[in-house]
């Protein structure tokens, strides 16, 4: 696979270490209530699509950035990079 | 001999090779197939279940039956089809899967038994006594099928693995791949032409069309001279490209040296993984045969492949010969051979309006049997209700071409069935970029696939915004092959459709019978198609056939689609060289080469190479040497190489406020100029991680991991500060190897470093116990220093830039001799850290929680720490097993770890667990073998006895509950 790093191109896959469901970046906050019932939902519990997934990668062997990557898990159809930075700090995974 | 004239041979040169210790000759272009054919070799090998004479079927890569052991030695390779295996001097086959000469195979036995091995017989008859599976059925069955047999030798050769990039990467060099590589390469895109053969051209070489009034060879040439002159262009010859994946990447095995006796100075074979913007897949067709009875004997084989081989390699299987077609194509192969002198018994056409295109006899009907158990002596011809024996040694047989889908169907292509055509064409495709051409996506007349091709590349640039224009191409015969479906020609006796694992018409009848009708029950209950050749000559034909039986349309019964690899990839190609000591990267120490001077033995930590311990002359056992080492540290100082610690740098106005996110403790608090030892939890609130975190300014700090975690750690730091808090202000960077890192442990180790340093006051009031600082040693040396312990004893850790690693050992060594100065392995260490009842990976090993580890109050419930609120959860707040040290209560006894805890007469089973050791080791200080381990109410049970069972091997010792510090409890030593 090929994957468009916003700020290096297309990488092969193989640079990167895969983590999961970019849900991942909504963590919740811990000092709130009921946050056990929220962490035990972040921690374990992720929605696992036939279709269009948002989800990181870290670029481990390159830059070390670490991405949202949009992509259909039935083909295998790259929609999208973004930096994960930049989406958390736009308010997070949708 | 049964050569003919003409052909792409070199007939001034003469090839020497054997073939089941026959000695034979053949010539430059042959492959092992048609030297045999040109020998009067009809029989190659013997079928894969029922032991049946087997003879070469096609002329390529296809090949079900000929497969041979090729060379020998440790450079044997079983299964390789003659077909495709280029004829070197001196080159040595055998053929494979009998028992006793080829000619005399015990088990052919198993073929007048045949009625017991029909569709699904393994499922059926080895079902009882279950007990005999394991022993008796499974082992004779494994002797009896398979094919070749391994050298079970290491492969001596050398494999490599490179990458190639490209605009278009063109799959096949007959004429689409010509004519796409011409168009491609002449508007300048970056092309690669790839082709499994020795020599492009394709089918254009296997036939006697011309090419603007001239032989194609020449035009071959041509377009072969142009493409090499042209610099965008590489050509790889004897080339598979054998599998689309993801985006466009292709996996591809150049045969570099397999032409060759022995490959030199060269690799014997490359893998290549291209990463291709576009493909075009010109990779011909595959022709169908017609099922008959005893269709399988030597010397019946594809009528476009006897063509083959009598066009480029001028042979003919036999002197006198009959083609069985339902289309025109089998009357080409009956002119082609006529025209070189062979006698053509008659051509068996089952259109009834068929007419001879050429002075031969023509029969109307179809062939029903043939006879010649070892080759080919005659085919039975069914004729508007007559029926005749015809004498003749070899039969073509000539049912239609299907399209090279193959890898078009790697990215969930499905083929798509054309009436027109009577076959399958490439589908919509994944996202692999690749655009069929030719006879590969049906356009099969030479002119048809010069143009297709042209087009193909034409399209693929326009995709890229490269404007290209189809190369001028030659004039080219275009004629239809007016084919008529025969897919099988009814009648008894076994009629076979997958030769290559012995799957017969009979077979698919029971199938169809026994319900196993959708074509994936179809394939695995009868195992068709799921041989090495994955069916290329029998999947469309299975189809045919069930779909008769269902009275359902062909693609209504369904398609077959093929995985990678397209045709067998050797795993050394695979590994491509990293095998044994290159398997993956080495990590040394910045102390390497000193320590191996110092005659130390290795032991392998994740990548590193760590000195375990350093033997002295006299010492005979490693213990010996590690409790030297031990009492030598604890009584003068110690120095152990810790580089290999990940190290982490951290800086930035929030560094704090990261760290006390990141850790399950405090560290903002922490006072610049100190260390703190920090525990970091997962998420989901099992310890993960320790180290130190040192602060050496208000935004500066260093985290050190452990030697295991150093990846995983940093990953989730970059995660925490990119994907959590990207709003502080905070960098990271791993300096792990940046900086050398040497512990000095012992009572000697201010003395030592005293002698080192540049002035700088060592004294306890101004650097005590858990102090850092940037400082300089040996004049004017860069370093840091840390009042760190994970022996128990007055310690300290020295960094300097890793370039100065080994001067630093050897200058520490130097001024310690009269210290005691001694050099402790990764053995020590460990000894010395369980001595002091420090955790390590085995107690951090991803189950175990901080409260089990005694640290429970570190964990802070001010701060939102990673992993803090799970921690606190139910389940693991009600964990009572917690670390404790063990001792033997007979000192001569011995300590496991691994071993379960069990109470005082207590049964050892699941249900009375009460914990597990999980360090062990002889104590030179204790003077007892001593472990720690995780026991259940540990805290109250100090002196009580328990039983360390391993019921595995029947041992069992008593073991005395103590606290987990062996060593100085109180910690006085750590801070004199």
């Amino acid at each position: 696979m090929l994957i468009p790093h916003p700020l290096l191109g297309l990488r092969d896959a193989q640079e990167f270490t895969y983590l999961g469901d970019a849900a991942l970046l909504n963590r919740p906050d811990g000092m709130a209530e009921g946050a056990e019932a929220a962490f035990a939902e972040y921690v374990y519990l992720r929605d696992n699509p036939a279709g269009v997934h948002r989800e990181l990668w870290f670029h481990e062997q390159g830059d070390r950035s670490w991405l949202v990557v949009t992509r259909d898990t039935t083909t295998h159809e790259i929609l999208g990079a973004e930096l994960a930075r930049d989406v958390k700090l736009k308010g997070g995974a949708a | 001999m049964t050569r003919l004239t003409g052909g792409l041979i070199d007939r001034a040169r003469d090839l020497r090779f054997t073939f089941d210790g026959r000695s034979y000759s053949g010539h430059p272009g042959d492959t092992l197939a048609s030297a045999l054919l040109a020998n009067g070799v009809r029989l190659t090998g013997r079928s894969f279940k029922y032991h049946r004479p087997r003879g070469v079927f096609s002329a390529g890569s296809e090949e079900p039956n000929a497969l041979v052991e090729l060379r020998s030695g440790a450079r044997k390779e079983p299964n390789t089809r003659a077909t495709v295996a280029e004829l070197y001097d001196g080159l040595e086959a055998a053929s494979q899967n009998h028992v006793g000469p080829l000619g005399f195979d015990l088990l052919a036995v198993n073929d007048l038994f045949s009625s017991f091995f029909a569709a699904g017989f393994y499922y059926k008859t080895f079902m009882w006594p279950r007990a005999f599976w394991e022993k008796l059925y499974e082992p004779a069955i494994r002797r009896a099928a398979g094919l070749g047999s391994l050298s079970m030798q290491p492969d001596p050769d050398a494999y490599d693995k490179g990458f190639l990039h490209c605009d278009l990467l063109v799959i096949g060099g007959g004429a689409a791949g010509l004519a796409a590589a011409l168009t491609a390469g002449r508007a300048g895109a970056r092309v690669i032409l790839a082709d499994e053969d020795f020599r492009l051209g394709g089918r254009l070489l296997a036939e006697s069309h011309p090419l603007d009034d001239a032989p194609a060879t020449e035009w071959v040439a041509r377009a072969e001279a142009e493409l090499a002159a042209l610099p965008n262009i590489r050509i790889l010859r004897r080339c598979t490209v054998f599998g689309a994946f993801d985006h466009g990447i292709y996996g591809a095995v150049e045969r570099v040296a397999d032409h060759l006796p022995e490959p030199g100075q060269q690799v014997r074979q490359t893998l290549w993984r291209i990463t291709a913007r576009r493909a075009v897949l010109a990779a011909g067709a595959i022709e169908r045969h017609i099922p008959f009875r005893n269709n399988d004997r030597p010397g019946i084989m594809l009528a476009g492949a006897m063509r083959a081989y009598a066009n480029r390699w001028a042979v003919s299987p036999a002197k006198r010969v009959a083609i069985f077609t339902n289309n025109d194509d089998g009357h080409r192969t009956a002119l082609d051979l006529a025209a070189k002198g062979v006698e053509v018994a008659a051509v068996i056409d089952s259109r009834p309006d068929a007419r001879a295109q050429g002075q031969y006899r023509l029969v109307h009907g179809m062939v029903s049997d043939a006879r010649g158990r070892l080759g080919l002596r005659g085919v039975q011809i069914d004729s508007g209700g007559r029926r005749e024996w015809l004498d003749c040694g070899a039969l073509g047989v000539a049912g239609g071409w299907n399209p090279n889908v193959h890898l078009a169907s790697h990215h969930r292509g499905r083929p798509v069935w054309d009436e027109a055509l009577q076959a399958f064409v490439p589908g919509e495709g994944g996202l692999c970029g690749l655009i069929a051409a030719g006879a590969a996506k049906g356009q099969g007349s030479t002119a048809a696939a010069l143009r297709s091709g042209a087009e193909a590349a034409v399209e693929a640039l326009a995709q890229l915004g490269i404007e290209a224009r189809p190369a001028e191409l030659p004039a080219a015969e275009d004629a239809s092959a007016g084919l008529r479906p025969l897919w099988h020609v009814p009648g008894k006796g076994r009629a076979w459709v997958d030769f290559q694992n012995d799957v017969t018409v009979k077979d698919i009848k029971l199938a169809h019978q026994e319900n196993m009708r959708p074509v994936e029950h179809l394939k695995r209950w009868t195992t068709l198609g799921m041989a090495t050749d994955q069916g290329k000559t029998a999947n469309v034909t299975a189809l045919a056939v069930m779909s008769e039986l269902t009275g359902k349309p062909i693609p209504e019964t369904g398609t077959t689609i093929f995985r990678p690899p397209y045709s067998g990839v050797s795993l050394s190609v695979l590994g491509g060289g990293d095998t044994g000591a290159h398997f993956r990267p080495r990590r040394l120490t910045p102390t390497h080469e000193w320590a191996r001077a110092q005659g130390a033995v290795f032991v392998e930590v994740g990548p590193w190479m760590r000195a375990q311990y350093f033997p002295r002359p006299g010492e005979t056992h490693w213990r010996q040497t590690v409790d030297r080492e031990v009492l030598a540290t604890r009584k003068g100082v110690g120095i152990c190489d810790v580089t290999t610690l990940g190290k982490v740098d951290v800086q930035g106005a929030d560094a704090g406020e990261f760290l006390d996110r990141i850790y399950a403790n405090a560290m903002k608090s922490l006072k610049v100029g100190m260390v703190r030892y920090g525990l970091m939890l997962r998420e989901d609130g099992s310890a993960w991680d320790d180290g130190t975190c040192a602060r050496l300014a208000e935004d500066h700090y260093v985290v050190t991991t452990t030697t295991a975690q150093a990846g995983p750690v940093y990953r989730q730091m970059e995660f925490a500060r990119q994907c959590l808090w990207p709003e502080l202000d905070v960098q990271l960077i791993s300096t792990t190897d940046a900086w050398a890192q040497i512990a000095v442990a012992g009572p000697n180790a201010r003395r030592l470093l005293e002698r080192i340093v540049d002035g700088f006051d060592l004294s306890n009031e101004a650097f005590p116990f858990m102090a850092c600082a940037g400082l300089t040693v040996c004049g004017g040396l860069k370093a840091r220093l840390f009042r760190i312990s994970f022996s128990g004893e007055l310690a300290y850790e020295i960094a300097v830039p890793a370039r100065y690693g080994q001067a630093l050992v050897e200058r520490l060594m130097e001024q310690g001799a009269d210290l005691g100065a001694t050099p402790y392995g990764t053995e020590a260490l460990g000894v010395m850290r369980i001595e002091k009842g420090h955790a390590a990976g085995n107690e951090l090993n991803g189950q175990t929680t901080a409260q089990m580890l005694g640290l429970g109050r570190m964990v802070s419930s001010k701060k939102d720490g990673i992993g803090a609120v799970m921690s606190r959860r139910e389940g693991l707040a009600a964990e009572t097993r917690v670390l404790v040290g063990l001792q033997p209560v007979d000192p001569a006894q011995t300590v496991l770890a691994g071993m379960h805890l069990f109470a005082e007469g207590a049964p050892h089973r699941t249900e009375t667990d009460q914990g597990w050791i999980t360090s062990a080791c002889h104590s030179p200080h204790v003077g007892s073998s001593i472990g720690l381990g995780f026991l259940a109410d540990g805290g109250a049970r100090m002196g009580e006895t328990v039983i360390a069972a391993n019921p595995l091997q029947g041992q069992k010792v008593a073991l005395r509950v103590v606290p987990p510090h062996f060593v100085d409890p109180e910690g006085g030593r750590l801070r004199d």
